[in-house]
């Protein structure tokens, strides 16, 4: 048996493992399309803090790692599949043959529909290559603007700010992470980072960036203008699966995989962010493109793959955690709240404090919080366990913070008549 | 055989020695802020609940993290925090489902139970016997797997059986 991966993220690496788990007389290789050693996006800001070397990012550190583990890594880009001859092509020529191929191959930014992003001093924050030029910026004196605080903006603006760069921020919508915290926690947010000098531009578009002089003037909507040495865009992202149409393989807005991470191709499966997945909280079938998800999926598909359809997908709970400056925020779920549900809120905008439980009858279906960080993942287990909360609904109204407590009392036996909690 | 801390809620009075000496074994402070086991109080029944990792199998934070910065502990089993790998994302803290990884915002990194490297304090400071170290098999920490597997899905029994509702009465409470 020949597992194939495509890709070598997160997801591709934590499957090749356990694909070697529960398959151990299987061959397994990993085709990765960079000149890296398989490595985790999600460090490079720790790296562009010099809080790690390069090499802090690769996912697995010990040298000789992959041989040991029987897991052969490849470079090359995959340029199709057939999924006829169980076979990839990739670029430049050659092919591989697989029993059971997954498809792991994430996915890039997507630059805004602007004029100069093409220049040179305009760059994503995605992969090292990005990453080895922007940390050139990243020393007092030098002028970034970041074009984008979602999630991904957000994180990139902590280690640019962290740098000493002098950093504008500009976002579109009237609030930062828009599609992870309401107004009120987006706002504080927001004001946070004015308290801190860093200059927030939000309810504006950048309409252009040009160069001036070797410097680089980005054009605001609400008519200002920005000069810097550096241009950076976190404005989305879109899945790697131009290779996979007309394949035989289902593609919408990713991947589209089955309740195994299984294509609509027999012996092929999908993860990570290429892989549009059960959301747990809507049923619906999304792109999270976000790291828990992406090592989950490797983990489930990696199993449905070795043994058969063994494990079904539920879905992952879509949830971020995001540090602004020190400032912890998070949020699970339906933050935003579903339809015939009720909420609980706490607010002190005095301490940047914050926390909104989301209920649908008496169970947690999402929240979101800020200077929570005690306990945070036991929201994600109130959610995916679908924990009737009983009576606890009402003290979690009265005090949301006691979330730990409703979890205990509602699923272990605490103290002698635990039945009455 | 694996060994795993035993909790028996019942036999805890509330008197915190557990977070005291987990804090200054592992953090160098008396200080239940900073301690790996938390002791919950229920205050209106006057009861209260120790708790902290199960080292559970799925160990959700140990895949998440980006840059291999919790291991297993070949001797003991436990997923241990390498503190300096950690880079203090947080993403374990959110994708335990159990909550028992918490950030330390004074260290910048993240902090959980590594059972004291087999020899766990909280159960040695424990006065009561409500924390105790002992063979895996049988223990509460197994009992919390167990409900663990069966209340994350796939297996989930309380997982979409709005049927067997009952219907709250949250005035009541
Ligand atoms: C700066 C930054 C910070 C982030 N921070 C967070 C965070 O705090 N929390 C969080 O949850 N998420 C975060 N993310 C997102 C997270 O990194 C991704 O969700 C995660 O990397 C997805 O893993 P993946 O394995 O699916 O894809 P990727 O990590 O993108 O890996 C895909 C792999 O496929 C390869 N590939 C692509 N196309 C081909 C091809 N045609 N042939 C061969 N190989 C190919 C790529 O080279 C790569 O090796 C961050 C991302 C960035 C960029």
């Amino acid at each position: 048996m020949h597992h194939v991966v495509i890709g070598a993220g997160p997801a591709g690496v934590v499957a090749a493992e356990h694909l070697r788990k529960y398959d151990p007389d299987s061959s397994v290789t990993i085709v990765g399309g960079e000149e890296e050693p398989p490595y985790s996006r999600m460090a490079i800001p720790y790296y562009l803090v010099k809080r790690i070397p390069e090499g802090g990012t690769h996912l697995r550190k010990s040298s000789g790692y992959y041989d040991r583990m029987g897991i052969d890594v490849k470079h090359g880009r995959v340029t199709g599949v057939d999924t006829n001859a169980n076979a990839v092509s990739l670029d430049g020529g050659g092919s591989v043959n697989y029993d059971k191929l997954l498809i792991a191959t994430g996915a890039s930014p997507v630059a805004p529909p602007i004029p100069g992003t093409d220049l040179d001093g305009v760059r994503n924050c995605w992969d090292l290559p990005d990453a080895r030029e922007i940390i050139k910026y990243c020393e007092p004196g030098k002028r970034i603007v970041l074009i984008g605080a979602g999630f991904i903006g957000c994180i990139i603006l902590e280690a640019l700010v962290a740098s000493g760069a002098q950093v504008h921020v500009v976002e579109m919508e009237n609030r930062m992470v828009p599609r992870m915290m309401n107004e009120t926690a987006g706002g504080l947010i927001g004001q946070w980072c004015g308290d801190k000098g860093i200059e927030v531009h939000t309810g504006t578009r950048v309409e252009s960036i040009d160069e001036k002089n070797g410097a680089l003037s980005v054009s605001l909507g609400d008519g200002g203008r920005l000069d810097a040495d550096l241009a950076i865009t976190a404005t989305g992202v879109a899945p790697n699966i131009g290779f996979a149409r007309d394949s035989g393989i289902d593609v919408d807005e990713g991947l589209l995989v089955n309740e195994y991470l299984q294509t609509r191709s027999e012996n092929v499966y999908a993860a990570g962010d290429c892989a549009q997945g059960r959301d747990f909280s809507t049923g619906e079938y999304s792109v999270q493109a976000i790291q828990p998800t992406a090592v989950e999926h490797g983990r489930i598909a990696a199993r449905n793959m070795a043994r058969g359809h063994e494990h079904y997908h539920w879905g992952n709970v879509n949830m971020n955690v995001l540090d602004t400056m020190g400032l912890i925020s998070s949020s699970f779920g339906l933050w935003m709240g579903a339809d015939g549900g009720d909420s609980a809120e706490l607010l002190d905008k005095n301490e940047y404090r914050y926390l909104n439980l989301q209920f649908k009858d008496d169970v947690l279906v999402g929240a979101s919080s800020l200077g929570l960080t005690e306990h945070v993942g036991v929201v994600r287990g109130l959610i995916q366990s679908k924990t009737r909360l009983k009576n606890w609904k009402d003290k979690l109204r009265k005090d949301p913070t006691r979330l730990m407590e409703a979890y205990l009392a509602n699923t272990q036996a605490v103290g002698h008549n635990a039945h009455v909690l | 055989m694996l060994k795993a801390l035993q909790l028996e809620p019942e036999k805890c009075t509330g008197c915190l020695q557990c977070e005291m000496a987990c804090s200054y074994e592992n953090e160098g402070v008396f200080n239940p802020a900073k301690s790996r086991i938390k002791v919950f109080n229920f205050h209106d029944e006057g009861r209260f609940a120790p708790y902290t990792c199960t080292q559970c199998d799925e160990a959700w934070c140990l895949y998440a993290c980006p840059v291999e910065a919790i291991a297993i502990n070949a001797g003991t089993g436990a997923k241990e925090v390498l503190g300096d790998t950690c880079v203090g994302c947080k993403v374990c803290t959110i994708a335990c489902p159990f909550g028992t990884v918490n950030y330390n915002s004074s260290t910048g990194k993240v902090i959980k139970c590594d059972l004291c490297g087999g020899d766990p304090w909280c159960a040695k400071a424990c006065p009561t016997g409500a924390i105790t170290y002992v063979d895996a098999d049988g223990t509460g920490m197994e009992r919390m797997r167990a409900w663990a597997r069966q209340g994350m899905p796939p297996a989930g029994a309380s997982v979409n059986a709005p049927a067997e509702k009952e219907i709250p009465n949250y005035e009541s409470a």
